[in-house]
């Protein structure tokens, strides 16, 4: 059966009430088989609540959940062809890493011998040396331990893999190691993965299809380039890192007015019916000093501030005439000449900036 | 004399001397006068093994073996009765879990004594229960005081708190997470509970029932209050001798029996299962 085809896992107006809260909001939503789906979301948005009912943790109020058709809502998790990997791993303290990983089929009834054969396999797919099976968890580091988690819920043979922030409390490096190895092994394995996390970036490098969450509501489904390219609203916008963003109506054919200072902008194409809303550009297509002298959208400022992001600068520049914040990033290569204190223009393209409606 | 300059060793003195005086000193006496010939009260005699062979030949064994099966029976009834509770107590009371410490540990204010002899009123022919049962049914259940069920439910009653505040502890340290996982990896509830829960709440388990079965080895009010003549505990043969029959011998060497016994089963327990693996530290 052929991707997209065949419905894989879909939910149906799916809501969860804790007493008055209304933790998740009648959420539809559809994912493919093979694929790795991440659901994003600042924290409070219900995307934790989401993965535990998707894993049968938690029951929801109203609404329909389907894997292959087969309706799970009151299916147990245990009961249940799906897998999580924990956010606090939740490994078997009392249990040495080759006890963990086998924990599914011990349960499961497998022979010794097998059991041990695909261990020993998970192990090497996971790049964990083989003489830790008889070690105990805790004396194993924080990027092996994600590791055994990872292999303790391969070993399930999952149908779906399901992951809450496990990345979340490790450090920066071994955290983007991780986020590629990840991917590795979602191509390796070809099954669904479907990840939780807060942060937009991570998010980005891993996944085929992202949800982005708020307030237990999914507000918008795309590829990564989609909800970079073509936010839905400035929530989405604001969310994958810091965006200039205005104000703004329409001012006829291609332009927009700020709502604070009256200036009007070049845009590329409106949105159809489109009266007020933001207008976002990212600090990445400013341009700034000469190259922003051409441009038709130009704002005369005074840089005050410039941070180093490693490859990018970041530059604050306070605009002359209402004292605004606008932000502009270059590659190190194509710095700003001038000094911090200067007055200098920056600027942006028509279409390098995003029209959004309300 | 440096040593005696560390803090350390300056702060730990005042308890150290109060325990050796206390307890360690004695404690060292009572397995002296084991030695001693009967009905003596002095250590300065030749010592002899006529005490520890009286043990077996005046049949002292009987009340050993019944402070044994008393104390096994006791802690497999408080466990399977303690469990539930202090499941409940750890993981689902929520608020109300204080209010239901408060009501098991309010009692221990209350002289064990006293509080034994309240259960001798309700168990009392003609007394609260029988009584009533009489004069509401027609009911009588006048045997049941001085029988060894009397004493068990007193040892059961007595010694709950020693049972469940470890346990209460113990299943408290399992990680909800860490069941959901187990749970996620297929394992039913009863797998949970054996694969899981059972190990990880193992330590206060342990310090459960070595705490009660200790406390019971050890016990005479239960057997006395409730227990009339039915039966002789180990701990009462200890007391007549060193009180009624004034043979201090005779009592040093029971008490060194049961110290050991006690040792023994204590060590054995903990040496079988590794604390800090259980906890995770390892």
């Amino acid at each position: 059966m052929s991707e997209g085809t065949t419905p894989f896992l879909e939910l149906d107006g799916i809501t969860k009430k804790f007493g008055n809260f209304t933790a998740v909001s009648d959420i539809d939503l559809s994912i493919r088989e093979g694929e790795f789906f991440t659901l994003v979301g600042p924290s409070g948005s219900g995307k934790t609540t989401m993965i535990r009912m998707l894993v049968g943790m938690e029951r929801p109020t109203s609404g329909e959940m389907r894997l292959r058709g087969q309706v799970l809502n009151g299916v147990p998790a245990n009961k249940r062809p799906t897998c999580m990997v924990f956010q606090s791993l939740a490994l078997f303290p009392h249990k040495s890493v080759g006890e963990n990983i086998e924990f599914a089929m011990k349960i499961a009834r497998v022979d010794t011998a097998r059991r041990r054969r695909r261990v020993e396999e998970l192990l090497t797919q996971l790049r964990l040396p083989l003489d830790c099976y008889d070690k105990g968890v805790h004396q194993c580091s924080g990027g092996e331990r994600q590791r055994i988690a990872l292999a303790r819920a391969l070993a399930f043979n999952p149908e779906i893999l399901f992951f809450d922030e496990p990345l979340s409390a490790l450090d920066f490096r071994l955290r983007k190691a991780l986020e590629k190895e990840l991917k590795d092994i979602h191509r390796e394995t070809g099954k669904t993965f479907v990840y939780i996390t807060h942060s937009l970036e991570e998010a980005m490098v891993m996944s085929d299809r992202i949800g982005i969450m708020k307030d237990g509501r999914i507000v918008q489904v795309g590829t990564p380039n989609d909800i970079y390219n073509k936010p839905v609203n400035e929530f989405v916008a604001k969310f994958m890192g810091e965006v200039n963003a205005l104000e703004v109506e329409a001012a006829g054919e291609g332009a927009v007015r700020s709502k604070v200072t009256g200036d009007t902008y070049r845009v590329g194409a409106l949105p159809a019916g489109f009266t007020a809303g933001f207008l976002i550009i990212r600090p990445e297509v400013m341009k700034i000093g000469k190259a922003a002298a051409p441009l038709p959208n130009r704002i005369r400022g005074v840089v005050f501030n410039d941070y180093a992001l490693g490859s990018r600068i970041q530059y604050q520049v306070r605009s002359a005439a209402n004292s605004d914040h606008w932000l502009v990033e270059r590659l190190q290569d194509e710095a700003y000449e001038g000094q911090l204190g200067d007055s200098v223009d920056i600027g942006w393209r028509p279409e390098d900036s995003i029209v959004l409606s309300e | 004399m440096n040593w005696f300059r560390q803090p350390g060793v300056a702060a730990a003195l005042p308890a150290a001397i109060f325990l050796l005086v206390g307890f360690a000193g004695p404690l060292l006496m009572v397995f002296g006068y084991s030695f001693m010939p009967e009905k003596t009260f002095t250590l300065d005699q030749a010592p002899t093994f006529e005490n520890y062979i009286s043990v077996v030949t005046d049949s002292y064994y009987i009340s050993f073996t019944w402070s044994i099966t008393l104390a096994i029976l006791t802690v497999f009834l408080l466990f399977p009765i303690c469990y539930p509770i202090a499941y409940g107590m750890a993981k689902l009371f929520g608020r109300w879990a204080n209010l239901v410490t408060a009501l098991i540990a309010v009692p221990l204010l209350i002289s064990e004594n006293i509080r034994l002899f309240g259960w001798v009123l309700v168990l009392l022919k003609n007394g609260i229960l029988d009584g009533a049962l009489q004069s509401l049914f027609g009911i009588s259940v006048s045997g049941m005081l001085y029988t060894v069920p009397a004493i068990v439910l007193g040892l059961v009653y007595v010694y709950l708190p020693f049972m469940l505040f470890p346990l209460v502890i113990g299943i408290s340290m399992i990680p909800d997470a860490v069941k959901e996982a187990a749970a996620d990896l297929g394992a039913n509830r009863w797998q949970v509970f054996r694969e899981v829960e059972l190990p990880l709440a193992m330590p206060g388990i342990l310090i459960g029932c070595i705490l009660t079965f200790v406390l019971v080895l050890g016990s005479l009010a239960e057997s006395k209050i409730l227990g009339g003549q039915a039966i002789v505990m180990i701990a009462d043969d200890v007391e007549s001798a060193f009180t009624f029959a004034q043979n201090w011998p005779k009592g040093s060497v029971l008490s060194v029996l049961l110290i050991v016994l006690s040792g023994l089963i204590v060590f054995t327990l903990f040496r079988r299962i590794d604390l800090d693996q259980v906890i995770g530290r390892r």
